[in-house]
């Protein structure tokens, strides 16, 4: 009899162990990718990062700033394209939609966005505006990078004005408000935070994003504000800085990737925390 | 409104409301409204349809010229006059290789740090943990991809590879899978790379099904007298087996559509070799290394690659979105 | 709220489109990897005199001539020549700019810079999967007094379409019959073994970064980067070290005068000192430019980079134009490029 006791308690230590150890493994790889990035990035963290240009290799010089501004640009365009239009597409379905056997389909095809490759993204984009446009342009890599935005926030705000009590609507509606001032004015505040993290948790998707600006935008050596032309940005000039042996371009590209690193990290710290109590349970 | 009742002078002295003029006008705002939320969520569909018809009509060359053959031909020549011979098996049996082992490693793992959180860990550390594991999958593929490059990479090749190789040297069937020489850049590595890229969708996926089980089985287990780990396999796992498979089907759809990290570290071979540790590719690592410089025919087989991730993806996503909103219409969401 | 805060999105973003000028007087470019360290060099020299910048997109031989063709840059940069036919179909003037070497590089423990001896069998048998180990005997019998150790051979290779390639695959092609019947030559073959790196500067990192490697690349990507060069055996069966005096030897058999559309291969030259893969690098422009004048804007960087630039060449080991070329050249844009 006790012979079964041990067994049973000796698999159960065995799978205790290997638990602890998948966790360790886990956060272990974090913290070693972490440590890669903040040993070898720091070092190249001069003040000249963001007050040069990217150098031709073989150069000592030269800093991130046109890829840097490059990024912003196109990140804050491609939110401000598809936030707008994801947040009215979320409030579609969970305001008027409920009932509509469309929902259903939207829904579905909006999850499957969300997850598809992105560099299938870049593809429509280049099939859809570049070729059309005749070459590489910064609007179309914003543009690729709206059809990123959109899903995330369609998702999240459906989610945050779900879990507005309908109550709240009722007493509105009650007072005579119409429906669009339903929605805006109790709805939206009510899920505000939750709807900020949304856009905080699609910025933080698209600011590293390679992939869709690939074919889209490309890359530049120089200062380049026109978007009608190929745009530098810090994703797409990491990848091209990294096969690269020049030494002054790898350090480039580290300390560009702890700069994307900590961008991103910290805007998914920071929705998690808005979003915290939020969270549907 | 309430000061206007209670200052009766005041409200006298207001002009007349016209009150038909504001309803008209709140209709129309509404109305305007609906129509605009109708058509952002339409616009939903017209980009699914416009990836669709984008990719058909970029594919659409090389289906003509290809066919089905396409599917089934290992050979890549893009600079063979008059016609290129194009085939997509090696980077099909790149993708399939890559994320059936990503997902061997990061299934398990996932699993157990899933678990761990859920039953093991104690309570003060428990949301840091979660975070920590949630931070893994905001990093950016392409710092993955670099990371594999320059430090997993190496480090494989000179310590872990050439132990693997020598110890199934005489292995019949394992040798040829493990065969050297020892690379940076090979399929195994990718796969590795990958499977912690994955890890955090699966844990994510199964703490949250792991919550919906009712603690009253769970206390109901514990009370006649099983072990933890008899608790987990006996009663939460078969629970939420389908949440759980729609998790690793959700990660699997991640897996085969990664590109950035596994540009880096694969190689860049259309070869297809026995070994793990030869250098390979996957569809997209392939669009995005030869796509900049593709033209004409070359250029349409690189959609074509492109739609055929899109099917594959989109069939494996498909039903883990169906596995998974059975389990939240079970679990009353 | 939210419509405050996407007003002011939207007042950046238009602000931004407001302020965007395109940078003026940049000649655009794109193409070959190969000559990419000098045209950086001397675009870096040309913008500190006349204010012009350089915007050259190293990416590969092939993109390049994909680009000039979709005219969406002033100027092509590709290692492999059009033949005349070709470019009379295209509208398209090439000429050579600078000639440069092809080397090949290891990445072996203890082996130093021009250590080891290959030659072109041998390589091409490196390439096809024939020679697997460092201490095969075909490297042994060409490099007796070095120890070599038994470890497999990573084999590296461009991924991309490349001239470096072209031109690598045509000196193989030439060496060894093997190699010619199998795989031929071609700016993107089929390679029967190795990784795909994108890029000299590809190749150059990832020879860098992997034990027991072998690649090929231009030879200033190999000084740059400090890689271990190796020495070759060429036509006239003398073994040499890639030093500017072997490549000039090898530059000084081209005959320019008689090459319809400047067509010349410069690989397995005859000669004693002769490098056995040299090769030129050349610039693809169209006849009748749609924008004539950021044309003259990249013909007078070109004619500066002749007339000043050679030193700086010289500096990365580059071969410059000999100054009767320069004038045929000089001349071709006089007749044939419009300038109005």
């Amino acid at each position: 009899m006790n012979s079964i006791y041990a067994s049973r308690r000796r698999s159960d230590k065995i799978i205790k162990v290997l638990c602890y150890a998948a966790a360790i493994f886990g956060v272990g790889w974090l913290c070693l990718i972490l440590y890669t990035l903040l040993v070898n990035g720091l070092v190249g963290l001069h003040p000249r990062i963001f007050t040069q240009m990217t150098p031709p290799p073989g150069v000592q010089d030269g800093g991130l700033l046109n890829a840097i501004v490059g990024s912003l640009i196109m990140t804050s365009i491609g939110v401000a394209i598809g936030t707008p239009l994801g947040l009215f597409a979320g409030t579609w379905l969970a305001e008027y939609g409920r009932y509509s056997k469309l929902t259903g389909v939207i829904r579905f095809v909006n999850d499957i966005l969300l997850s598809a490759p992105s560099i299938i993204i870049g593809l429509f984009v280049y099939g859809a505006i570049v070729v059309p446009m005749g070459g590489f342009s910064g609007i179309a890599g914003s543009i690729a990078l709206a059809v990123i935005v959109i899903p995330v926030v369609v998702r999240t705000t459906e989610d945050m004005l779900n879990l507005v009590p309908n109550h709240l609507r009722e007493a509105a509606s009650a007072l005579g408000m119409p429906r669009a001032y339903v929605i805006t004015k109790v709805s939206y505040s009510a899920a505000r935070a939750g709807l900020i993290t949304g856009v905080l948790l699609a910025t933080a998707r698209v600011a590293g994003e390679t992939a869709p600006l690939l074919f889209t935008a490309l890359s530049n050596q120089f200062w380049s504000v026109n978007l009608t032309s190929t745009m530098a940005n810090l994703p797409v000039t990491i990848n091209n800085f990294v096969n690269n042996p020049d030494p002054n371009w790898k350090q480039l590209a580290w300390t560009g990737a702890l700069l994307i690193t900590v961008t991103v990290l910290s805007l998914n710290i920071i929705a998690r925390t808005l979003g915290a109590e939020r969270k549907p349970k | 409104m309430t000061d206007m009742a209670l200052e009766p002078a005041r409200a006298a002295a207001e002009p007349a409301f016209d009150r038909a003029r504001a309803l008209s006008a709140f209709k129309l705002g509404d109305k305007t409204f609906f129509w605009v939320t109708r058509l952002s969520a339409l616009f939903v569909l017209i980009i699914l349809g416009g990836i669709i018809v984008s990719l058909i009509i970029g594919a659409w060359p090389a289906i003509r010229t290809y066919g089905f053959d396409f599917l089934f031909t290992q050979r890549w020549a893009p600079s063979l006059q008059p016609t290129p011979i194009l085939g997509a098996l090696g980077p099909i049996y790149g993708t399939i290789v890559t994320s059936l082992i990503a997902m061997a490693i990061a299934i398990p793992v996932g699993l157990g740090i899933a678990i761990f959180l859920t039953e093991l860990c104690p309570m003060p550390l428990r949301q840091p943990i979660a975070v920590a594991i949630e931070l893994l999958a905001g990093i950016p593929s392409i710092i993955y991809g670099m990371w594999g490059f320059f430090v997993l990479g190496p480090f494989l090749a000179d310590h872990f590879e050439p132990a693997i190789v020598s110890a199934f040297e005489n292995v019949p069937i394992l040798n040829t899978i493990f065969q050297g020489p020892a690379s940076n850049l090979s399929l195994f590595n990718a796969a590795l790379v990958l499977s912690i890229m994955i890890l955090p969708f699966i844990t994510a996926i199964s703490r949250d099904v792991f919550a919906t089980v009712p603690p009253v089985l769970k206390e109901a287990a514990y009370g006649v007298g099983c072990t933890t780990w008899e608790v987990v396999r006996n009663v939460v796992l078969p629970y939420t087996r389908v949440g759980v498979i729609g998790g690793v089907m959700l990660a699997l759809g991640r897996a085969l559509g990664e590109t950035m990290a596994v540009t880096f570290i694969i190689g860049n071979s259309f070869k297809i070799s026995g070994s793990l540790f030869a250098p390979g590719t996957t569809i997209s690592a392939a669009i995005a290394s030869e796509f900049a410089e593709s033209d004409g025919l070359h250029q349409s087989a690189l959609i074509l690659l492109g739609l055929l991730l899109f099917v594959l993806t989109f069939c494996v996503l498909t039903a883990a979105r169906l596995m998974l909103r059975r389990l939240e219409r079970k679990a009353g969401a | 709220m939210y419509l405050n805060k996407f007003l002011g999105l939207a007042l950046v973003a238009g602000l931004t489109g407001a302020a965007s000028v395109a940078t003026a007087a940049d000649i655009t470019g794109a193409g070959a990897t190969f000559p990419f360290p000098i045209y950086s060099k001397w675009a870096d020299a040309y913008k500190k005199e006349t204010g012009n910048g350089l915007n050259y997109q190293s990416i590969g031989s092939g993109a390049g001539i994909k680009q000039i063709q979709a005219k969406t840059v002033t100027f092509g940069a590709t290692d492999a020549p059009l033949k005349k036919e070709d470019l009379d179909k295209s509208g398209l003037v090439q000429w050579p700019m600078v000639m440069g070497a092809i080397v090949p590089v290891v990445n072996i423990d203890g082996i130093k810079p021009g250590e080891i001896v290959l030659d072109g069998k041998t390589l091409a048998d490196i390439y096809l999967g024939n020679v697997k180990k460092w201490d095969d005997d075909a490297i042994k019998k060409l490099n007796p007094k070095v120890s070599l150790p038994s470890t497999a051979i990573t084999v590296v290779r461009r991924s991309d379409g490349s001239g470096t390639t072209f031109n690598f695959t045509d000196y193989l092609a030439k060496a060894s019959s093997d190699w010619q019947s199998k795989i031929g030559s071609g700016q993107a073959v089929e390679w029967p073994v190795g990784v795909g790196a994108r890029g000299n500067d590809g190749v150059a990192g990832n020879v860098a970064q992997t034990k027991n490697s072998i690649g090929y690349v231009e030879y200033a990507y190999a000084k740059q980067n400090k890689l271990t060069y190796t020495g070759m055996v060429n036509k006239a069966g003398k073994h040499v070290q890639p030093t500017i005096e072997a490549f000039q030897a090898a530059a000084a058999n081209a005959d320019w005068a008689h090459s319809p559309g400047y067509y010349q291969i410069l690989t397995d030259q005859p000669g004693d000192k002769s490098w056995p893969i040299t090769a030129a690098t050349f610039i693809l422009m169209y006849k009748d430019p749609a924008d004539k004048a950021a044309s003259s804007e990249a013909l007078k960087f070109f004619s500066w980079s002749y007339d000043k630039g050679g030193k700086m060449a010289e500096e990365l080991d580059y071969i410059p134009m000999p100054a009767s070329v320069v004038g045929l050249v000089k001349k071709t844009w006089a007749d044939e490029i419009k300038s109005k």
